[in-house]
């Protein structure tokens, strides 16, 4: 693995960044939304990974980060799709445009 | 190349074109599935990267528990045969621009960055290592966060039975 250099990963983890970045702004429905919040976090979870394995391979530091990222993440996602169909369950609809009231 | 350089870009190359069309595809489902494919590219990386717990890990949260509920989701929520809506030429445009220049900025910025190793040896990722550091209460242990997450995951599985409880037609 020390024939690829560190940028090409980087390279990797932020055309992910951004091609999740690009569905945040063009999707309006709630799941593809956090479909695409989850490719950002991973392409985070990437960066942390090559980090420690090129630059401070003495330590373990940013595998710990990228676990706790992911647990956070299932806990983030389990809420969001709490929200998701308790909103369906109200609105019969998933569009983020129809979604205006904070009370029912 | 070597053998090891091929298998990397081959693994971005699925990483990439599987995330592109999750975020492009135009059915639901469809797009579920490329995204699934896409987190187990990620989880191939961290094999290459020799990160086995790692990759382990993404397996079975992102793409046994994640990919699952979303799954389970838009079943429960949408006609998955139905095409979702195109998206408004403008707002393409625009997202495609922003996106196009958020990435020429920062891969400007790697470039222009020379990264140097900071420490010397070798990492020892292996199950035992982590387990240890994880709950040791030293300096460098993890034993108060790890905690932490514990209470948080609680939370948020308390906190969604609570949110998608069926409410009975008369109390609402």
């Amino acid at each position: 693995m020390n024939q690829v250099p560190l940028s090409h990963i980087l390279f990797v983890s932020t055309a992910l960044f951004f091609i999740g970045m690009y569905g945040l702004f063009t999707r309006r429905n709630m799941i593809t939304m956090l479909m695409s919040v989850e490719l950002i976090l991973n392409s985070v979870n990437i960066n942390f990974i090559a980090f420690n394995k090129y630059l401070y391979p003495e330590k373990l530091e940013g595998v710990f980060f990228s676990l706790f990222i992911i647990a956070i993440a299932a806990a983030e996602a389990a809420v969001a799709i709490a929200i998701i169909i308790n909103l369906y369950r109200n609105l019969r609809s998933i569009d983020v445009e129809d979604a205006n009231e904070m009370k029912f | 190349m070597s053998a090891s350089a091929v298998v990397f870009y081959i693994l971005s190359f699925f990483i990439l074109a599987a995330g592109l069309l999750a975020v492009a595809s135009r059915k639901i489902f469809r797009s579920a599935i490329w995204l699934l494919f896409s987190l187990t590219g990620i989880a191939g990386l961290y094999f290459w990267l020799q990160m086995e717990f790692i990759a382990a890990v993404q397996i079975v949260v992102y793409v046994g528990g994640i990919v699952v509920l979303i799954i389970f989701s838009i079943f429960l929520t949408q006609q998955s045969g139905k095409d979702l809506p195109a998206p408004v030429r403008s707002r393409a445009i625009f997202s495609v621009l922003a996106a196009g220049a958020g990435f020429m900025l920062t891969w400007l910025m790697i470039r222009r960055y020379g990264f140097h190793p900071v420490g010397q040896g070798t990492i020892d990722a292996s199950v035992g290592n982590i387990g240890a550091q994880m709950l040791s209460t030293s300096e460098h242990g993890y034993v108060l966060p790890f905690e932490v997450i514990s209470i948080l995951l609680l939370a948020a599985m308390i906190g969604c039975i609570v949110i998608a409880i069926k409410t009975k037609p008369e109390d609402k």
